[in-house]
């Protein structure tokens, strides 16, 4: 989008800027990077040492990381499936459907969002531990179940599907549910890959509540892991808090990596509402 | 793909008038939300009138008396008082680093991919890896921000151990973190912008400052209130870093509200009066919420 | 066919048999435990448990790892309040206030019964018993504990010409020291400070060894009354502030406390108070050869105690509770006591334990194990009232803003002081 004058000069001031901004960006990554792979002996001595695993074998063997990736994949495929089919179904609702309250409860719904389940720690522990779910995986995730943020994506991107092929299939015989797997579902699969990125990085890095909801290591998943590895009250070794911290961020780190485009185009259409 | 004028019309004619199946659609979702958004709430809010049980005294009814020691104490206050801070210092920043990014990144740029990794990366990552990253970052003796001091002949600095760096340390992490994110949202809105306007302003021989402030930037309207609107709810819910690198120190310099909420329900074991203080952080948020759907509103008739 | 009452009759007799001859169904008791120092220590707690088990057929052990001291107190009171409570834990000595107030523990002398029990009891340091007694009984027992140290770098001594066998014995030769270890490069900036003491988290504690050696006392037994502003607490305090802010021999402002034996190892301090909890870590990692002491005196030597007692947790069924004390006595054991303190470098906390043979090889091979045994007969409880949290932290709030210069010692203090007071009220 070539605009205005623009001379090569600005040009290049402006791809030297965004250069610098980049690295500056990067920095704090590479740092982790570069002690995570460097022997306790520190970077602090000389930061030329040969690179080495040790660390990265030190830290898998410290702590039940294992357990803690599967963990927290087990939960974010939960709480994505849930969050897929209710906010689908609320969503083919408030798209298609007229019912008294509708538009009020839509308001309510959207109320949710701001809502911060951070707030409602101490009485969602009450309620999971009055169910006898406290310690579970399942734990983490029910909060989350109820989407707003989902239920609105699923109501927009509904109704913006074209009435034509909802007609059609509905004189093909097909029931309301029929119409909705087989006409909304597969024309919204950006929209839903975009609410997937969007909640397995959400739900990948949060903290505070699987914190407080998760006692052992059956249920922990890898943000807690990583917390409680790096927060004994003896010395921070840093070449092994930083292996600790690439080992669990990695997964998402090289999806990334592999998938930015589509990371980026999801983030992008979940942002566009 | 599905054009707008066509959704606007539509909208209420065709509705499907079957109550029943519209209820049973929703109502799965709506249990969830009810059992653990609006329940707690309420429960919260319960919760706040009542005293703690304690050994030999058994809760009992104590109506504002909660909110009124909030007034009264001085952690809150300040704790009040930072997250405001801490959300001017974050929210402003953090979107205009966003549209920089943007900008920067809309345009053909040599190793343009990489530069928009860089600018997103730290999206990805969990903010407690994040917090012990610029642990090491800040560490007075052996961090590379001294070093880098040192270099220009500065004196080392204890930035998360002074208590007038501290909050301003940790606002540094936040909009590392966020600037990102919030880049991807304006990205998305800058390509959808109709290049017809770009020409024509090319051709009046504009100036591309001035094309920006006075179209693009208006035009970024829409996406700069949504990401205004999550910039504020982080700001109230983001404190991993928080717990992982000051704990609110030094002296509470850095103390946030949610984290006093949390220090105050599960370190004191002052269960109703952390549930006083979520009801006054889920009063603000709430004011937000409306804030921003009035304003959504008003925009949508207007387009 | 026609004999199948009999048969069925053998069957069933069988069945009885067998189901009388099946150990008990397995008391199952869960175990929750930090771990506050370095080093693959959760395969030693799972050995000890396997141990235990082998010598109690009838006792399950299941032990979970719940974080740093901090993290396990917030798990095992959450989980107490919600019902389902950890039968055993090891938490901080100075938390048994807080868990008797939530109604958590029970009294170990609920479970003396017999003269090896009551000899099992009195044989702990009296030193390590004075948190964790409460209104005549014992809540915790002694499982980690420790007291400050001080640690030095021999070879930094020698290159400021210090006899590098001999460390600060009082807080003027502290000062003195510090200033000739202080090192500064042709800039102007250190790169070695005198002295480093932490005072991040549990800034309290290391306050406690000033405090201590000046006679200051700092609670009431019944933890109902604090004297924070009193002279000689003042004077602590300020001595701490005074070796950064004047005397200029430490870094200013808030010091991490993880982060400080790094420090120490990596050379950029030449002498560092820490817990001698630290000593596996600093043995291993520190490439020149150290000194450890007790911390030097004023009126007299002295250090807080602290580290984790181990807790019975009350709300357990009756054989719970039988299970649990009996895992709590052989945990506490000589044996495992000794076992324990020599893997992580806390202080075993019996006498008897010392006596072992592989204590004392230990003790001798390793000399700085034994300091914190020589200063015991100094040391004070670790600080410790009813809604210990919170008056904890108005004090390390008041440590904190004398420490980066926001208020002034005696200004600090005396707000903690009210403070701790408002808090304490309603416990009189």
């Amino acid at each position: 989008m070539k605009i205005g004058a623009e001379t090569p000069y600005s040009r290049a001031l402006e791809t030297l800027a965004a250069w610098l901004l980049a690295i500056l960006w990067v920095f704090p990554l590479a740092l982790c990077a570069w002690t995570a792979f460097h022997p306790v002996a520190g970077p602090s001595s000389d930061g030329f040492a040969p690179l080495t695993l040790a660390n990265f074998a030190y830290v898998w063997n410290a702590a039940p990381f294992p357990r803690y990736f599967l963990n927290t994949f087990i939960l974010v495929t939960l709480v994505i499936v849930v969050q897929f089919t209710l906010s689908t179904l609320a969503g083919y609702a408030f798209a298609r459907f007229r019912f008294p309250g509708r538009d009020l409860l839509f308001v309510l719904v959207l109320l949710q969002l701001m809502i911060l389940p951070d707030a409602l720690i101490i009485e969602n522990y009450r309620t999971l531990n009055a169910m006898g779910l406290i310690d579970t995986i399942v734990a983490i995730a029910m909060p989350y179940f109820g989407s707003a943020f989902g239920i609105f994506l699923m109501r927009q991107t509904f109704k913006s599907v074209p009435k034509e092929l909802d007609d059609a299939a509905r004189i093909e015989g097909a029931g309301s549910l029929r119409t909705l797997l087989s006409v909304y579902v597969p024309l919204a699969k950006p929209v839903y890959l975009a609410y997937g990125l969007v909640s397995v990085s959400f739900h990948w890095n949060n903290f505070l509540w699987p914190l407080i909801v998760t006692n052992s290591v059956s249920a922990r998943p890898l943000t807690v892991g990583l917390q409680i590895f790096s927060s004994g009250d003896q010395g921070i070794i840093w070449p092994i808090i930083t292996a600790a911290t690439l080992l669990s961020a990695a997964p998402l780190l090289v999806a990334f990596l592999l998938f930015q485009r589509q990371f980026v185009q999801s983030f992008m259409r979940a942002g566009i509402r | 793909m599905f054009t707008r004028k066509r959704r606007r019309h539509r909208a209420h004619d065709d509705a499907i008038d079957a109550p029943w199946v519209g209820w049973a659609l929703f109502a799965p979702a709506a249990l969830f939300l009810v059992t653990y958004t609006y329940y707690p709430a309420i429960a919260t809010f319960v919760t706040s009138l009542f005293s703690d049980p304690k050994a030999g005294r058994a809760s009992r009814f104590i109506g504002i008396e909660n909110y009124r020691s909030m007034i009264d104490d001085p952690i809150f206050v300040k704790a009040l008082a930072n997250n405001a801070w801490y959300a001017l210092g974050t929210i402003p920043l953090s979107i205009a680093l966003a549209v920089l990014m943007a900008l920067l990144v809309n345009r053909a740029l040599p190793g343009r991919v990489l530069v928009r990794m860089a600018y997103f990366a730290p999206t990805v990552l969990a903010m407690v890896a994040v917090a012990n990253i610029w642990l090491l970052i800040y560490s007075p003796q052996i961090g590379p921000l001294n070093a880098l001091l040192s270099l220009f002949g500065r004196a080392p600095h204890n930035w998360l151990g002074q208590p007038d760096t501290a909050l301003g340390s940790v606002i540094a992490v936040a909009i590392w973190k966020e600037a990102g994110f919030f880049m991807i949202f304006y990205l998305a809105a800058l390509q959808s912008l109709p290049l017809n306007l770009a020409e024509a302003a090319a051709l009046e021989g504009a100036s591309r400052w001035y094309f920006f402030w006075r179209v693009t930037f208006p035009l970024l309207m829409p996406t700069t209130l949504f990401v205004l609107v999550n910039a504020i709810v982080n700001a109230f819910r983001l404190v991993d870093h928080i717990i992982v690198m000051t704990k609110g120190g030094p002296d509470n310099a850095s103390m946030l509200l949610l984290y006093y909420v949390y220090e105050t329900g599960f370190r004191y074991w002052e269960t109703s009066y952390a549930a006083a203080m979520s009801m006054v952080l889920l009063v603000i948020l709430g004011v937000v919420a409306i804030g921003q759907f009035l304003l959504l509103e008003r925009r949508t008739h207007y387009r | 066919m026609k004999d199948w009452p009999v048969k069925t009759i053998a069957v069933l007799m069988t069945w009885v048999a067998m189901a009388c001859a099946l150990p008990a169904q397995a008391v199952e008791i869960a175990f929750y435990y930090p771990i506050a120092v370095s080093g693959p220590l959760t395969k030693i707690i799972d050995g000890l448990a396997a141990d235990f088990e082998k010598a109690n057929p009838d006792v399950k052990v299941k032990p979970i790892y719940s974080g740093n001291y901090g993290e396990t107190l917030a798990k095992a009171l959450t989980a107490n309040k919600t019902g389902s409570p950890p039968q055993v834990a090891v938490l901080v000595a100075s938390d048994s206030l807080t868990l008797i107030d939530e109604d958590a523990v029970a009294p170990m002398d609920q479970f003396i019964k017999t003269p090896a029990d009551k000899a099992w009891l009195d044989g702990f340091f009296p030193a390590f018993m004075m948190n964790g007694r409460y209104l005549g009984k014992t809540y915790g027992v002694p499982f980690q504990r420790s007291t400050q140290v001080m640690y030095w770098n021999k070879d930094a001594f020698k290159a400021a010409g210090l006899d590098p066998e001999r460390g600060p014995q009082n807080w003027d030769e502290l000062v003195e020291y510090g200033r000739k270890l202080t090192v500064r490069d042709a800039t102007g900036k250190v790169t070695q400070w005198g002295l480093i003491i932490p005072s991040g988290v549990t800034s309290h504690w290391f306050l406690q060894g000033f405090t201590t050696q000046n006679k200051a006392k700092l609670t009431n037994e019944a933890g109902t009354e604090t004297y924070l502003d009193a002279p000689a607490t003042v004077e602590a305090l300020q001595f701490w502030t005074d070796l950064s802010r004047k005397h200029k021999v430490m870094q200013e402002g808030v010091i991490d406390t993880g982060n400080a034996p790094n420090e120490f190892i990596g050379g950029r301090a030449a002498i560092m108070f820490h817990s001698t909890g630290n000593l596996t870590n600093v043995k291993n990692n520190a490439k020149f050869p150290f000194g450890v002491a007790m911390l030097p005196e004023r009126k007299q030597r002295g250090s807080a105690t602290g580290g984790g007692n181990i807790y019975i947790f009350k709300k357990s069924s009756p054989e719970q509770l039988d299970a649990s004390f009996r895992f709590v006595k052989w945990m506490t054991s000589p044996d495992q006591a000794s076992r324990w303190g020599i893997a992580t470098g806390y202080v075993a906390g019996r006498q008897d334990a010392w006596d072992l043979p592989a204590m004392k090889q230990y003790a001798k091979d390793f000399g700085p194990a034994g300091v914190a045994l020589q200063q015991l007969p100094f040391c004070a409880p670790e600080f410790e009232t009813h809604a210990g949290p919170r008056t904890t932290k108005a004090l390390e709030d008041a440590i904190e803003a004398s420490l980066t210069g926001t208020k002034t010692p005696d200004k600090a203090l005396a707000d903690a002081q009210a403070e701790a007071t408002r808090i304490l009220r309603s416990y009189k």
